[in-house]
């Protein structure tokens, strides 16, 4: 007797859950170290409730991650295990959310250039076949649609404000323009689950992505970086698990509690 | 940075009120980002479902001197204060 054929292969869709996943968690615990140093009280407010949002909706994936793992067989795992207990390796975030914070226009930028691809991936994952993803995008594109809104407002009033806040933005997108491409980059991995009508085809939002962008940069008097090099693509990026160097120390801090002492409880 | 920033007074009407009620005040550095930061400092646990903000410097206030001369004569008047009209059950929002 063989039980009922799933609608996805349970190793894709665990790895897309976990993209979907790590990108919130590592994103909100950058945001998370702004706490008590943003550069006023109200953004120090408003960049944390960005991470919670983002925390919020790792929570949902991973949980979702977690069971489609438990279906398929041993180790059990719980949301929690596969945020304290994985190694930079098996981590399935994009390289733009691990950059370190920097200053507040580089902040601003990897925000926006993320928030940017966030909404348009919700946008499209709402209408996934598979009940569970759709649902969890349709929570989560709300928060996010307030995210875009925020991030670009400061992208414009940052690069198009005084000569050093223009210059600063300027550097920031120059330097993090690079981790973009692994955004629209689709996998084997992403491939399966597209055609089974699961996953977004993120290659398919690119135009829009960069149509958004650029109007958003235009305004801001900020230039797009003329070379074309990519990290990150040609399936060797943080969607297969290679991160640059800012990773691990990222997961040290945030994990160096659960790891120490397992068995913590608040 | 945020000494430059003129100060802002939140109005926020809750989810069952008619009228908005002061909540606090937040610097920024102008109304869009004002309300935009009251809603990140004020409305995160659906306290509402409007804002106002409005610069505390146009607002205009009494002087706490003057309490006994423009209040306390209206102490003493009881006929000024509707406590004799039973109030039907259906009206709301009083």
């Amino acid at each position: 007797m063989t039980a009922p054929k799933p609608a996805a292969p349970a190793a894709e869709l665990s790895d897309y859950l976990l993209r979907l996943g790590d990108n919130g968690l590592v994103l909100a615990q950058r945001l998370g170290e702004w706490v008590g140093k943003g550069p006023v009280l109200e953004e120090d407010i408003a960049s944390t409730n960005v991470g919670l949002d983002l925390l919020g909706q790792a929570r949902l994936w991973l949980t979702y991650a977690a069971e489609v793992q438990a279906n398929s067989g041993p180790p059990l795992r719980s949301e929690d295990d596969l945020a304290f207990f994985r190694d930079s390796a098996e981590f399935r975030n994009l390289l733009l959310v691990e950059q370190p914070n920097g200053d507040y226009a580089d902040t601003i930028a990897r925000q926006f250039l993320f928030d940017q691809w966030h909404v348009l991936l919700l946008g499209q994952l709402t209408l996934s076949r598979d009940e569970r993803i759709a649902g969890i995008a349709a929570k989560a594109v709300k928060e996010v649609r307030y995210h875009v809104e925020r991030s670009a407002d400061w992208v414009i009033r940052l690069g198009d404000g005084t000569a050093a806040s223009h210059e600063r933005m300027q550097a920031a997108i120059d330097a993090l323009w690079m981790y973009t491409g692994e955004m629209f980059a689709v996998d084997a991995t992403e491939r399966a689950l597209i055609d089974a009508g699961i996953a977004a085809d993120a290659a398919a939002l690119q135009p829009t992505w960069q149509s958004s962008v650029q109007a958003v940069l235009d305004e801001a008097t900020i230039a797009i970086p003329a070379d074309p090099f990519m990290q990150g693509t040609g399936s060797r990026g943080g969607k297969q698990g290679i991160h640059t160097e800012h990773l691990s120390r990222l997961l040290a801090e945030m994990q160096a509690l659960p790891r120490s002492f397992p068995d913590a409880r608040w | 940075m945020s000494s430059e920033w003129p100060l802002w007074e939140v109005f926020i009407r809750s989810q069952h009120g008619l009228a908005h009620k002061h909540v606090g005040s937040l610097h920024a550095p102008d109304a869009e980002m004002a309300i935009k930061n009251a809603r990140d400092v004020y409305t995160r646990r659906n306290e509402g479902i409007s804002i106002w903000v409005a610069r505390s410097a146009d607002i205009h206030a009494s002087s706490p001197g003057d309490r006994a001369a423009l209040f306390e004569p209206a102490n003493d008047k009881v006929y000024r204060h509707p406590t004799f009209f039973p109030m039907p059950d259906e009206v709301k929002h009083i």
